[in-house]
């Protein structure tokens, strides 16, 4: 019965993800809008893994979204115009600074370890901020753009034709979602769900702790720095915005927002976000604090989040 | 060969000296009871053997090994494995999922991606195993924090039992129980004894219970080793009816 009600919701997220382009212009929206939701909920997923499905708080999830995000603009500005290439840079990056810092910060828990995270990931701000000649310092990246992908047979132009650009990022959005689903299921996800329970019992099972959570760090930023790349090809553009503090605190809000215990929770979460910040931004200059106020009435009466209130209610 | 050598141990915590010099040797096979008042340093002895606390003084020998200065998750693969005065399990997690994860780990599967229908089926027959020994078959699918305490306390047994141990150290495994569950747990032990001739250190401090179960008794009083013996010379021992028995008594 549980697995039917799963399965169904899957088809009914996926259906909705592909028809997403069409309906949304007739709720008055734009492709690149539905794009961006894809690639904030792969954003507040992968941090999910880590936050909902591991239990470890990180506050500084743009250092990797945003060395994602810079490693592929520079790819491309520098190196060489491949679309695929710059990923596959982006993500090595940004994984290879996850593992170097998450091995340095395994050791602490709750707020120290996502205080330590903040901290690093500003250190990554200041870089690209300082780093003028090369990362284009408050200015961001310009001069670069997303580049048509060549399949051989045929060519994707997924710079001049958004539907296109929306279901490229829509496929890479379904391997790495089907990935993380795919581990959390293993017995290593069921490891990361009893660190996430009870830490001591955890260890005294005889699973070492320290080393499992290093690893959810690390899948975690993985796919963080691959949202950071296709946020960075969106936008054919990339700022040390990209990796502020404040963007971490925006996967925190929606992964909470739309309820970090369930995996598709984080999805809504985006899809609220995306057009919240649509629709205010137009009219106040301020939406970050509507949407924090927003965000803090959310925690204090719905701590399960917006899925959480759905289940609730088809349950009574 | 001893299973267990604890030799000369000592806790300091800044002043307090909660264990003080204390040994101990467990035979295979034998159930040994720690008994002593409240603060006696029974849990921080446990600690000690399992790795949650490092010892100020002394040496920790397991099947031979020095283990003293391992961290704990080595010492559960060395084959120790222990429960909690407060019970510790995944509340948020099915009785079959705290099983299940503990059996896992066990089999050494904690890293895998990926099951075989085959492995999957070992998996669920061993945790179907241990939900029967537990008396937990008829609640295998109900959330672990909502169930009794007496049942949780049954679960995080069942979990460390997982783990196929060669040492089973309890921590006060009825604290907290009306007596049909006290009842209930003391058969199971009992069982895992007798039968399945598991090695167990038990700590308790409900007498009755301990009496009726150990080969051999340690009695600990401030820190300190008051006396040690079957349960016979224990009863009969006057420093210990004077320290122990006598304010249980009162
Ligand atoms: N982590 C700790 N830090 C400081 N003091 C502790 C700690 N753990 C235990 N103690 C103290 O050590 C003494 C022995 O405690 P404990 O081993 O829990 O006793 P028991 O299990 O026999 O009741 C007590 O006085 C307790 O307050
Ligand atoms: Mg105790």
């Amino acid at each position: 019965m549980e697995t039917l009600n799963r399965q169904t919701a899957n088809i009914i997220v996926w259906l909705l993800l592909l028809a997403m382009p069409f309906w949304i212009k007739a709720l008055g929206g734009y492709t690149e809008l539905c794009t961006q939701v894809l690639v904030y909920a792969l954003a507040a997923m992968a941090l999910n893994f880590l936050l909902g499905f591991t239990g470890v708080l990180s506050f500084g999830h743009a250092a990797y979204f945003g060395l994602g995000a810079y490693g592929v603009a520079m790819t491309i500005k520098y190196l060489v115009a491949s679309t695929p290439l710059a990923l596959l840079v982006g993500i090595v990056v940004g994984t290879i600074a996850a593992a170097i810092i998450g091995w340095l910060i395994v050791n602490l828990r709750g707020v120290y370890f996502a205080m330590v995270t903040i901290a690093f990931g500003q250190v990554f701000y200041f870089i690209t901020f300082r780093w003028n000649n090369v990362t284009g310092g408050d200015d961001g990246l310009t001069g670069w753009s997303r580049v048509p992908i060549d399949l051989g047979f045929t060519r994707i132009d997924i710079l001049h034709n958004p539907t296109a650009f929306y279901y490229v990022v829509l496929a890479i959005f379904a391997v790495a979602v089907g990935i993380m689903a795919f581990l959390l299921r293993s017995p290593f996800g069921r490891t990361l769900l009893a660190i996430r329970e009870n830490e001591r019992r955890a260890r005294f099972l005889g699973i070492p702790v320290e080393r499992h959570i290093w690893l959810s760090f690390l899948i975690s930023c993985l796919f963080v720095s691959l949202a950071g790349g296709l946020y960075a090809l969106l936008n054919n553009f990339v700022d040390p915005r990209a990796l502020r503090w404040d963007m971490s605190g925006n996967f925190v809000i929606i992964a909470v927002l739309g309820g970090m215990r369930s995996f598709w929770g984080p999805m809504i979460g985006a899809a609220i976000f995306v057009v919240l910040q649509d629709y205010v931004s137009s009219m106040t200059e301020n939406w970050m604090s509507f949407l924090g106020l927003f965000f803090v009435l959310i925690v204090l009466f719905f701590p399960r989040g917006v899925l959480g209130i759905l289940r609730r209610k088809s349950l009574s | 060969m001893s299973l267990l050598r604890v030799e000369n141990v000592s806790k300091h915590f800044g002043s307090l000296i909660a264990v003080d010099n204390v040994s101990m040797t467990v035979e295979p096979g034998e159930l040994r009871a720690v008994i002593g008042p409240n603060g006696a340093g029974k849990t921080t002895f446990f600690n000690m053997i399992s790795g949650f606390l490092n010892q100020t003084s002394g040496k920790i020998v397991f099947d031979g090994e020095d283990i003293s200065s391992l961290w704990p998750a080595r010492r559960v693969w060395r084959g120790i494995a222990r429960t909690f005065q407060i019970t510790e399990v995944f509340p948020e997690l099915s009785v079959r999922e705290n099983l299940r994860i503990a059996v896992e780990v066990a089999s050494g599967y904690r890293l895998h991606l990926w099951q075989s229908r085959n492995i999957d089926g070992e998996v669920k027959a061993r945790v179907v195993d241990l939900l029967e020994m537990g008396g937990l078959a008829d609640k295998a699918d109900r959330l672990v924090g909502e169930l009794s305490h007496g049942d949780q306390r049954s679960t995080e047994i069942m979990m460390a039992l997982a783990l196929k141990p060669r040492l089973l150290l309890l921590d006060e495994p009825t604290a907290g129980m009306g007596d049909q569950e006290t009842y209930e747990i003391t058969q199971l032990i009992r069982k895992l004894h007798r039968d399945q001739k598991h090695s167990i250190v038990l700590i308790e401090h409900d007498m009755r219970v301990v009496f009726h179960l150990a080969d051999r008794i340690m009695v600990l009083a401030e820190g300190k080793m008051l006396a040690e013996g079957t349960p016979k010379e224990i009863a009969a021992n006057e420093t210990v009816q004077a320290a122990y028995l006598g304010k249980a008594a009162a």
